[in-house]
């Protein structure tokens, strides 16, 4: 029984035998097949980031390509050199510019080996190591500091300008169920789940500046230790919260028109009287169940590649893309026509992690901050799961009446 | 000691994998993992040219700005060395050692790593010099008994010189004039930040 979960607690007592229209009928089946989509959707997309595992990054193969100069004429070593494969030497400044990092093995011919079974070790130097470590110490934590703070500082303005959203019409003594206990259940699973890995993913970039010197290296590297232990396994809990999430919400979260006329009175968030319609979910939460659901894909995805160490190829595969479409993202200093070798995969992937991480902080601040504090009422919702009548009238007044039409529908009158 | 410095000869080193073995032995370590190892470059072709490569204990060192628990330091040798006790196996320093030195041992679920291990320049770690605790975790300690590293120690042809850096560049610098080429002193600019060396 799907919807069962939003039957009106208010209304009159239920008949012994519910027979629901054919209309509620029709509906009850689009929401199924659109669930079933939405399920087959995420079982597709776990099945394509499982198959990227299959597939080794392209681009860390050592071996020249196949127009590469395999043959050439020694400079001062006094080999002869064979008529008809001659080819021009590589210089030997080219071969030392190389072996220093600054050229791939793609671009001259060169190549490198190893004997021993690990071959990603044929690298001689990896010069982006340099860019990551300026990265990590510089614009990752800066930044990382002003988008939530930035965030914080705007709720806590909101705050003091708009006060506390109130129920307008003052609480009614009546309930109205909004989530069922599987929603919460989804709903917390996550928040729980995210809030973990922030703190921990938090400590890992923030750690070594604000809470070593405070507790010492023994503690913090223990702190460290176990925080890695909970990140690594909590991101699975995290997971499946974003399935369950989706799949039950997603139907509830297509876009519609009148998104547009809530989104262009702010939601009726910065004016005392104005309550713009709005469905089960208004356009700021499908903002947010979009960014979650977003932001949380491409962190679980970067997280399995961090999981799995020179696993997956995704960054290269993107940046090929990017290439293919002809979308350059040289304003960030990143060169989409080059291959991305299996370092700079795990490189990438620890930069993009964290950032989309911090942004999502960002996000879920303000969702906690109306969830809780900035909106009464709003809090109900996914705790009890029944939420007051008139908060929801006043908010998603929608849904009301179409909770209120099934209702009554199924009540025969007295 | 002043600074403490590798280099490797590519024009002598003959790809013998003495330094590889000598270390694995001076150290016990275990399967998996190689603190150095030896690239070749154009195998097989002329012009070949091979390199033992270990981490090459940096002026600046990128490992230690990166560590999350901050586990490394460096002696007075400017040798440097990390706390295995510290270390949470988050594999950063790897990311950004430009010599792909670091190494981990696979502990634990998924592909989450162990403690990092890597080249020592033979100076064993925190702990009490020579004691068991240190040979365990970090291998001998051969600095603390007035020797140097076993790599270069061992290896055949003298292509691997490890030591000051002033002697060593010294005595590179009497080879190339000597021999008239190869004056390239692979690794050391991005090392020890002299950019005209590379
Ligand atoms: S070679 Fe790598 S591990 Fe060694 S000091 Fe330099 S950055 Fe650190
Ligand atoms: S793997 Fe260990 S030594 Fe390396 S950065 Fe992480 S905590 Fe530091």
């Amino acid at each position: 029984m799907p919807r069962s979960s939003e039957r009106a607690r208010a209304a009159e007592p239920r008949p012994a035998a519910r027979v629901p229209s054919p209309r509620f009928e029709r509906r009850r089946k689009r929401r199924l097949r659109v669930a079933i989509g939405a399920l087959s959707l995420s079982v597709l997309l776990l099945a394509v980031t499982l198959a990227s595992f299959v597939t080794m990054a392209d681009a860390q193969s050592v071996r020249p390509p196949a127009n590469a100069v395999t043959n050439s004429t020694p400079d001062a070593t006094g080999m002869e050199s064979v008529p008809g494969k001659i080819t021009q030497p590589p210089a030997r400044a080219d071969l030392w510019r190389f072996v220093g990092g600054d050229r791939g093995p793609d671009e001259e011919g060169f190549t490198t080996t190893v004997s021993i079974p690990n071959k990603l070790s044929a690298t001689l130097v990896q010069p982006f190591g340099e860019e990551w470590r300026l990265l990590r110490r510089g614009p990752l934590p800066e930044y990382g500091l002003i988008i939530p703070a930035a965030m914080i500082l705007a709720l806590a303005a909101f705050y003091l300008i708009r006060g506390r959203i109130r129920i307008e019409a003052g609480p009614s003594r009546n309930r109205i169920r909004r989530f069922g206990g599987f929603e919460r259940f989804g709903h917390w699973l996550l928040a729980v789940s995210f809030v973990a890995l922030a703190l921990t993913g938090l400590n890992l970039l923030y750690g070594r500046e604000y809470i070593l010197p405070l507790i010492g290296h023994e503690a913090y590297s223990l702190t460290a230790w176990w925080g890695k232990w909970v990140h690594n396994n909590i991101a699975w809990a995290f997971m499946l919260g974003l399935v369950l999430i989706f799949v039950m919400w997603v139907g509830r979260n297509i876009p519609h028109r009148r998104d547009l006329v809530w989104l262009m009175k702010g939601g009726g968030l910065f004016s005392k009287h104005s309550h713009p319609d709005a469905g089960k979910f208004n356009a700021g939460q499908k903002l947010i169940f979009w960014s979650v659901i977003l932001l949380g894909a491409s962190l679980s995805l970067s997280g399995i590649a961090l999981l799995f160490p020179f696993q997956t190829g995704l960054m290269g595969k993107t940046f090929a893309f990017f290439n293919d479409i002809g979308l350059s993202l040289s304003f960030i200093g990143i060169d989409v026509s080059q291959p991305v070798t299996a370092l700079q995969e795990m490189q990438y992937q620890t930069i993009w992690h964290a950032a989309v991480a911090l942004v999502m902080i960002a996000i879920i601040i303000a969702h906690i901050y109306i969830g809780t504090l900035g909106m009464e009422g709003a809090f109900d919702a996914m705790g009890s799961g029944d939420v007051d009548l008139n908060w929801a009238r006043e908010h998603h007044n929608l849904w009301v009446d179409e909770v209120s039409a099934r209702t009554s529908r199924r009540t025969p009158a007295e | 000691m002043g600074k403490a410095a590798f280099l490797c000869d590519a024009e002598r080193c003959i790809e013998c994998n003495a330094c590889v073995t000598a270390c694995k032995n001076e150290h016990e370590i275990p399967w998996g993992i190689n603190r150095r190892r030896v690239v070749t470059i154009n195998d097989g072709r002329p012009g070949e040219k091979s390199i033992s490569v270990a981490c090459m204990h940096c002026s600046d060192a990128p490992c230690m700005a990166v560590c999350p628990v901050d586990c490394f330091y460096k002696t007075a040798d400017g040798i440097v060395l990390h706390s295995k006790d510290l270390c949470i196996g988050c594999g950063y320093c790897f990311y950004a050692c430009p010599f792909g030195a670091p190494q981990y041992p696979q502990a634990g679920n998924f592909g989450s790593r162990g403690k990092m291990d890597k080249c020592t320049f033979c100076a064993g770690g925190p702990e009490e010099n020579n004691s068991p605790a240190e040979f365990q975790k970090y291998g001998r300690n051969r600095i603390a008994e007035g020797k140097l590293p076993i790599c270069a120690e061992m290896c055949s042809t003298k292509a691997l010189l490890a030591g000051d850096a002033d002697d060593v560049s010294s005595i590179f610098r009497e080879r190339v004039v000597a021999r008239g080429f190869g004056g390239d002193s692979w690794g050391w600019g991005t090392a020890y930040g002299n950019q005209n060396d590379s």
